[in-house]
């Protein structure tokens, strides 16, 4: 038996601070006996740690010139200037990539819609509601999410459960978790079975759910007669979801493989709880909300319940805002006063610092939970994106996109990547090899592309 | 359990004195109509659907997927949307919880029609009488033998399994409750014998386009009795539902369901403002808020058979505690709940516009927003398409550290300068500087930024001085009574109008003028009309549908 990890930790240490605490601890490595010598595949089978993937998305971009240095070919090393500062230490689990456009063939630009719908779907929408196309994280999940409860886990920390940037259609868009407590009840409640439990009974319960479920799926098919194709197709979704939650009760009767990497966070401050934070747009609110919901999806992820999650910091028109003030972030990137000094929006920029501290501690999180023979971090691809390069003047060419994470190997990290106005679904494409997905190309239009960044590719 | 009907004689009387005198001898213009629709039900009907069969007792708790507003209206966008797989575990979870609720000891004796022979066992017999008698209601039509055995073999099952009749009793209600059957409104056709050749809906479905477009809920007893015994395909028999309809008492909630959705008030239970700058709001404030626009409307238009254009001048209203501090109000019993009461003349306000939910609703968290509050005007009251903002606005002006620009007026009176934002603005900002008397939290004002505020402004020509003058406009403005005929029509049969169906929309706007804008009697009209019902043979490759080129037939 090889010691993976020399530092040790108690599972007890592990779990101080968790959840509102100032700082998150280093959780036990995956346990020693079911990894192989190397530390990176399980010993009775053989196979890979899972790779997992993930999307972040904040609003409203960057702060051209202070944000990233620009370069002008690709190459090792990113240059990380003052809005983004919170990023540094993580320079070599990160990529950046800058440059890439993001060509309409003539569709309106939609103001703080068009950049997110293109960049995560390959298709420029053709109206301000219009998702032409799955998001790039279902389509990874429909190729990678099994033997998990939840094929995706969508998280959102403004408190509005429909600011969820994952769709399958324009109408088929999920809620999102847009608290600390249903994020918590949802995947940590009393369904969840804890790996490391020595005991394990099946619960009649989700037998009988079970049974319940698969004969509601028979009994519907008498429905698919009566309607047509577009119809069918939204029949077709609902027995997805029902094979889905099966599946889903169907691993709620296995025990589960011991993971060492997972451990039961507590319980988040409910309403009337001293130390609870009501969801709101309250900047600090914000940002203590996404602190707990990144610390409760990391763990979901560590304890096997998905592969594929989505965070949202911030909405797409950022409706963020300060305590006494009349201006959200959003407007401020259009009335503030610009600071000829400075070069920016005083305001506005803070606003964007904050939303880039929040990113590093979204990778902090993953990074700080031991996994094998290294973190979760290693294992898994965060792409992050927003939907504007500058808001104060709606620029869609240039968006900014990080990866973060190692993906198993399959990735290389701590580069800065030059698109040379390449279609910014370059990125997205990557992305999605990286995840395996057997795609040659990806997109429509001016967008559609067969590009690989190779550079990047391990 | 449903309650029983109450007919409201003097509504019945008086809309059928005034259609009697209207519609004398006419008939909507024919149409087409569109293929039968397939809808998944929305929030606010999923709710009263439960609360009408089981009782206001039974909570429903979890999250609902967002729906794509269209046409106006999250119901039309209904017929659209999809259940993803999140959305259906919350679907599950509220159908266990619901039926757990239903089968408790506290309800049972209420809810289930019978008692087991042993509680520690199957009752197969019982089993199938609640669920007759439930899935009825539920399913909107009588359960076939086939539909029937599938909740009774589930509550079979899981009685033996868990050894208990009301666990298995859970167990076969939590299955219908998350079955397609339930959650999508399935509108099916039939060959009509009265047109060779051609289809009509089936009377199952045309009870239920009735009952969601009047009620907002599932069809009642007698509905489906008059769908299963023909009555609903005869002139006489539907206008004598009809009429039943438009009298009980389930028309307020339908109509406060109606106007809820058009109004776009359920972002209303998310609304925060910022503490700091308006203290006096809560979320007691906005629900409450919601409860007073929704209270006044159903007041005037239902209760009162008002004229529906007064909406935008009454004085009329309710208040209630909370919203008294934002009124600055004396409430003499402010935890009695609301209490009835009327703007004096001298008070600015009047109308739904000045109303805290409106103003408090189309604002910025800290800030009003002219902007927001006539683009609302327009597109929900109006039914007009405002332009997306280009995306290639130069925000210079306002980015000027030696701006003058203090109040609304000013910086929107720079920013409409501009060629690109012009042509939006002018049809946003001179109805939505109107309301610049009530801030962004609903409260009456005379000044920002230390500036007098200038509440002048015009709408489709008609100037006004202040609130008050924007509402008199509005109430004369002929989009007005035309947006909430083109938003019923599109609420009742679940789908945008039809280009072709203009002259129809003009029939029923005709018909509404004549009668004194009441929109019991409008109701009526529709409901009663071929046209609600028309449908065309569904194709086996379902084509969209097409629609008027704007968001106005």
């Amino acid at each position: 038996m090889t010691v993976l990890l020399k530092r040790p930790a108690t599972r007890r240490s592990v779990l101080r601070g968790m959840v509102g605490g100032a700082s998150v601890g280093v959780a036990l490595p995956f346990l020693d006996a079911f990894l192989n010598e190397a530390g990176t595949a399980l010993a009775d089978t053989g196979a890979p740690l899972p790779v997992r993937f993930g999307t972040w998305y904040w609003g409203l971009g960057h702060t051209p010139g202070h944000a990233i240095q620009p370069k002008t070919q690709t190459s090792p090393g990113i240059t990380f200037l003052e809005e983004c500062k919170g990023l540094k230490p993580f320079e070599k689990d990160l990529n950046f990539f800058g440059g890439f456009n993001m060509p309409l063939d003539g569709r309106s630009n939609y103001t703080h819609f068009t950049g997110w719908v293109a960049t995560r779907t390959g298709s420029a929408p053709s109206g301000n509601n219009d998702i032409p196309a799955p998001t790039l994280d279902l389509l990874v999940a429909d190729q990678i999410a099994g033997n998990t409860r939840f094929k995706t886990l969508d998280v959102t920390a403004v408190g509005i459960p429909r600011e969820n940037y994952s769709a399958r259609s324009t109408n088929s868009r999920a809620a999102a978790e847009a608290s600390p407590e249903r994020l918590y009840a949802r995947v940590f409640g009393a369904e969840f079975s804890d790996p490391n439990k020595a005991d394990f009974q099946p619960d009649p319960q989700v037998m009988v759910r079970k049974s319940v479920l698969s004969a509601v799926r028979e009994d519907s098919k008498a429905l698919e007669k009566k309607l047509g194709a577009a119809d069918r197709a939204r029949l077709d979704e609902y027995y997805t979801s029902i094979r889905q939650l099966e599946n889903q009760l169907e691993l709620q009767l296995k025990k589960p493989d011991p993971n060492m990497a997972c451990v039961l966070p507590p319980q988040p401050p409910k309403e009337g709880d001293e130390q609870h934070i009501k969801a709101g747009l309250e900047v600090d609110t914000v940002i203590a909300n996404h602190k707990i919901m990144s610390q409760l999806l990391a763990m979901a992820v560590a304890c096997n319940q998905t592969k594929i999650f989505n965070m949202v910091f911030s909405d797409n028109f950022s409706h963020m805002r300060r305590p006494g003030q009349t201006y959200t972030h959003h407007l401020l990137t259009h009335e503030e006063t610009w600071d000829k000094e400075l070069g920016y929006q005083p305001v506005a920029f803070w606003f964007n610092c904050r939303q880039m501290d929040a990113f590093g501690t979204f990778i902090e999180t993953f990074k700080n939970i031991r996994e094998g023979s290294g973190t979760l971090l290693d294992n898994v691809l965060i792409f992050a994106a927003t939907e504007t390069n500058y808001a104060r003047v709606h620029s869609i060419d240039g968006v900014p996109i990080f990866t973060a994470g190692r993906a198993g190997g399959r990735i290389k990290t701590g580069l800065h990547v030059v698109g040379n106005g390449d279609p910014i679904t370059r990125v997205g494409l990557t992305a999605m090899q990286i995840m395996g997905l057997p795609l040659d190309n990806w997109g429509t239009r001016s967008l559609q592309t067969s590009k690989t960044i190779s550079e990047i590719v391990a | 359990m449903m309650m029983p009907s109450f007919f409201s004689l003097r509504r019945v009387l008086l809309a059928a004195a005034l259609l009697g005198l209207a519609a004398c001898g006419r008939t909507p213009p024919s149409t087409s109509g569109a293929e039968p629709v397939v809808r998944l039900l929305t929030e606010p009907q999923y709710r009263q659907i439960i609360a009408d069969v089981f009782g206001p007792q039974v909570v429903v708790g979890g999250q609902f997927d967002p729906m794509v507003r269209t046409n106006g209206l999250l119901v039309v966008g209904a017929s659209k949307a999809h259940v993803t797989p999140a959305g259906l575990e919350q679907f599950d979870r509220m159908a266990r919880s619901i039926a757990a609720q239903v089968v408790s000891e506290e309800n049972r004796e209420v809810l289930v029609p019978c008692k087991p022979a042993r509680p520690d066992a199957a009752d197969e017999a019982c089993a199938r009488r609640f669920f007759e008698q439930t899935g009825r209601l539920l399913y909107r039509h009588k359960l076939s033998a086939d539909e029937l055995k599938v909740p009774v073999a589930v509550a079979t099952e899981a009685a033996g399994r868990l050894g208990s009749f009301y666990s298995g009793l859970q167990a076969g209600l939590a299955g219908m409750l998350v079955s397609p059957s339930f959650l999508f409104v399935v509108e099916t056709s039939e060959p009509d014998p009265a047109a060779s050749g051609k289809q009509r809906l089936d009377a199952y479905s045309k009870a239920t386009r009735l009952s969601f477009f009047l009620w907002g809920t599932t069809p009642d007893d007698a509905l489906l009795a008059a769908a299963e015994s023909g009555e609903l395909h005869d002139r006489k028999g539907l206008e004598a539902q009809v009429d039943r309809m438009v009298g009980s008492p389930r028309l307020e909630s339908g109509m406060r369901m109606f106007f809820n959705d058009m109004l776009a008030f359920e972002d209303l239970s998310r609304l925060e403002k910022d503490s700091i700058i308006y203290p006096a709001f809560s979320a007691a404030v906005a629900a409450d808020a919601r409860e007073q626009t929704l209270r006044t409307i159903v007041d005037l238009v239902v209760t009162q058979e008002g004229d529906y254009r007064d909406l935008f001048t009454t004085r009329k209203t309710f208040i209630s505690g909370p919203l008294g501090r934002i009124y600055r109000v004396p409430v003499t019993r402010p935890d009695a709940g609301f209490m009835p009461y009327e703007f004096p003349t001298d008070d600015p306000r009047s109308g739904l516009l000045a109303q805290v939910s409106f103003a408090a609703l189309y604002s910025h968290p800290g800030r009003s927003s002219p902007t927001l509050r006539g683009r609302a005007i327009r597109e929900l009251l109006l039914c007009q398409k405002v332009p997306d903002p280009p995306g290639n606005v130069d925000f210079s002006l306002f980015n000027d550290p030696n701006s003058p620009h203090r109040t609304a007026r000013e910086r929107l009176t720079a920013h409409a300068t501009q060629a690109a934002c012009s042509g939006c603005h002018k049809l946003t900002d001179p109805v939505g500087l109107g309301m610049e008397q009530i801030d962004g939290a609903g409260q009456l004002r005379s000044d920002e930024s230390g500036a007098p505020i200038d509440p002048a402004g015009t709408l489709d020509g008609i100037a006004f001085t202040d609130i008050a003058g924007l509402g008199k406009a509005m109430r004369e403005n002929p989009a007005v009574p035309s947006c909430v005929v083109n938003r019923l029509y599109a609420y009742g049969t679940a789908r945008p109008p039809l280009k072709a169906e203009k002259p129809v929309l003009e029939f029923f706007e005709q018909q509404f003028a004549d009668s004194g804008y009441r929109v019991p009697a409008l109701l009526r009209e529709i409901a009663s009309s071929d046209a609600l019902f028309a449908i065309k043979a569904p194709s086996v490759q379902s084509a969209s549908l097409k629609t008027s080129s704007g968001d106005q037939s």
